[in-house]
């Protein structure tokens, strides 16, 4: 770095921290300290007097909306580490040109609108939709399946949403794996499921760590999907504080509510990242 | 009967024949190297026994078994691989239990001989390291313990000191022997350095674009060379290219640029004309002031390398040749360059190729 002033080589490395500060941790500071504040009818809509009230409302109102949230966002994740492993193992499994093909075709999706996708879904699954008229057609069903604005439909829009994101990482960490331990636990002795359970498992943890992450995080706060696929039994935390925030134009409700939410997700990130940590050493 | 017994084996990937209708036997106990340049096929042949490809023809019999379509797993032999493939999620003894584990053997056998096969290695009391904590000698010697702890039948070496510093090649180069020598276990290296094969192996199969072209002990492959391919690769070499003509009542040399016929070495069963060519390894050139009795060639020397306890002379004849001598260093101090010498051998250390 010698020819850089060491004024311009503190601004540089300076720069990423201005801007955590100023574009994340301050807005987040704001929010907590609104989650503190009580609801007024004034602009901005509170008046900062330091109460936990709306903590307390939240464990008698919301807990629902939280435990829903982090089941469907749970399951959302484990379907999703199901189907992505076994696709970023075909990839990763994949020669050559096929294998960017492949790629692509899982990034594809991000070149559309995710709104529009969303919606494509509704089309799909609502009782004169695609698949209840094939089943229908094929004699299969007597009558549309109840498909839509329930756990189901909101489930499998996560699932299809978020996908992407555990392919990505995991197929990362497949495709480091270096073939020679693959051969050298064969040649140990390892049946092809021992050497999958023993060594290529193991070896792409990392992988599955960032991906699940990645999908279960988002996935607990999201408002599109259950706004659009879900129903009355489906209410997330996302839905619940757009509701405090617009409808009922409580801004420190709301704030609890997000805060409440970061807390809760701060932990799987504290472990994944010790663990990430962990194998980033060795 | 033999351990290994290859008849027949070829590879092919697509139009290239990697491993070209390969006879090979060895016997038990046997520290083998299979020696040649880097895409000769060595390490497909290697591959080949671990299980790693499957022969497109031939056949691969271990200990009277035929093992060509046995997958990787079930095969009696293990192997240490060049980058040494160490599992880096498990630390050392993890890695040599790894294969223990697989057959079913009971913990307490299993941490026994882990414990017996560090002391092999010498690195008892390394059991909990990471192999990212281990210098490079540190997990050649892991990857050794972990390929004899299933005590294979057969044991393929890859590379085995490639990636080691030259000191520590030497060092370990010992130790290997002595390994090989207290376990008993037949051992096959595969490698490219001539040095190598010579100074680990009891027998060394050198092998050219996919085929074996000489098996032999290795003072038998650097002696007695049968190709030209043979002298060149396994050692240094002044090889002289001519045609069989009658000269004193015997065959002899006739090379383009040199007067004088040069005297073989022994009775050939050639006919007159036939291409040849005769070997001479550098250290077997004598070098004279003056003209001596038989057979010589008037050389000028080009220049000497000093290399510690011999030197390397590089000569030129008359006719523009370029030969190279090695001498003992305090030989080769009297010599000057432009000096011009005598270069002579014994016709016993010229070998007779007619490949």
């Amino acid at each position: 770095m010698t020819g850089i002033g060491a004024g311009l080589r503190r601004f540089l490395i300076g720069l990423p921290f201005i801007w955590l500060m100023v574009f994340f941790l301050l807005p987040l500071a704001i929010v907590a300290a609104i989650s503190f504040a009580e609801s007024a009818d004034a602009i901005p809509p509170f008046k900062l007097i330091w109460t936990v009230a709306n903590y307390r409302a939240l464990c008698s109102g919301c807990l629902g909306a939280y435990t829903n949230s982090l089941a469907l966002a749970a399951l959302a994740t484990a379907l999703c580490l199901l189907v992505g492993y076994a696709i970023a193992f075909a990839i990763a499994r994949t020669p050559g040109v096929w294998r960017q093909l492949l790629l692509f075709l899982v990034m594809l999706p991000f070149w559309t609108s995710f709104l529009i996708r969303v919606y494509a879904w509704i089309a799909i699954l609502q009782p004169s939709g695609l698949v209840n008229r094939l089943l229908l057609a094929a004699g299969v069903i007597d009558a549309p399946l109840p498909l839509l604005y329930n756990g189901f439909s909101v489930t499998l829009g996560l699932v299809y949403s978020y996908l992407p994101f555990m392919i990505l990482p995991i197929y990362g960490s497949l495709a480091r794996l270096d073939e020679s331990l693959v051969e050298a636990a064969a040649d140990l002795g390892a049946r092809p499921r021992r050497v999958f359970l023993d060594v290529i498992l193991p070896l792409s943890l990392p992988g599955i760590a960032a991906g699940c992450l990645l999908v279960f995080i988002p996935a607990v706060g999201e408002f599109v999907i259950p706004d659009l696929l879900g129903g009355p039994g489906t209410l997330m935390v996302g839905k619940m504080l757009w509701q405090e925030f617009f409808d009922n134009v409580d801004w420190p409700a709301a704030a609890a509510i997000a805060m409440a939410l970061v807390v809760m997700l701060m932990l799987p990130l504290l472990v994944a990242q010790r663990f990430l940590e962990r194998e980033g050493a060795a | 009967m033999a351990l290994l017994e290859i008849s027949g084996a070829s590879k092919r990937f697509g139009a290239v024949t990697a491993v070209d209708r390969v006879f090979l036997s060895i016997e038990r106990g046997e520290f083998f190297a299979l020696l040649g340049p880097s895409g000769c096929g060595k390490t497909t042949l290697l591959r080949l026994i671990a299980g790693f490809e499957t022969p497109n023809e031939g056949r691969i019999v271990i200990d009277g078994t035929d093992i060509t379509a046995v997958p990787p797993y079930a095969r009696p032999v293990n192997m240490m691989f060049q980058s040494y493939a160490l599992f880096p999620h498990l630390d050392v003894a993890g890695n040599i239990a790894f294969g223990l584990k697989q057959e079913g053997m009971p913990r307490q056998r299993r941490a026994a001989r882990v414990e017996e096969m560090l002391a092999l290695v010498q690195m008892t009391g390394f059991a909990k390291r990471r192999p990212h904590e281990l210098s490079g000698g540190q997990k050649q010697r892991v990857a050794l313990a972990r390929a004899l702890a299933k005590m294979p039948k057969l044991l393929l070496l890859d590379e085995p000191l490639a990636a080691l510093d030259r000191k520590l090649r030497e060092e370990t180069r010992l130790e290997l022997m002595g390994i090989q020598e207290r376990v008993g276990t037949t051992f096959l290296v595969v490698t490219h350095d001539q040095e190598e094969a010579l100074g680990l192996a009891s027998r060394i199969a050198v092998m050219n674009r996919g085929e074996l072209v000489q098996i032999g002990t290795p003072a038998e492959i650097y002696e007695r060379p049968r190709s030209r391919f043979v002298a060149d690769f396994v050692g240094a070499v002044n090889l002289f290219d001519g045609r069989l003509i009658n000269a004193f009542n015997a065959l002899a040399l006739k090379v383009a640029g040199i007067d004088e016929p040069i005297p073989l070495p022994e009775p050939v069963n050639l006919p007159v004309d036939a291409a040849v060519a005769i070997a001479v390894r550098p250290e077997n050139m004598r070098l004279s002031p003056a003209r001596p009795a038989g057979f010589a060639l008037a050389a000028t020397i080009v220049s000497v390398g000093y290399q510690g306890g011999q030197s390397t002379v590089h000569l030129s004849t008359t006719s523009g040749r370029s030969l190279r001598t090695h001498l003992p260093s305090a030989a080769a101090l009297g010599l000057a360059r432009s000096a011009v010498v005598w270069v002579s051998w014994s016709p016993s250390d010229a070998v007779v190729l007619t490949e």
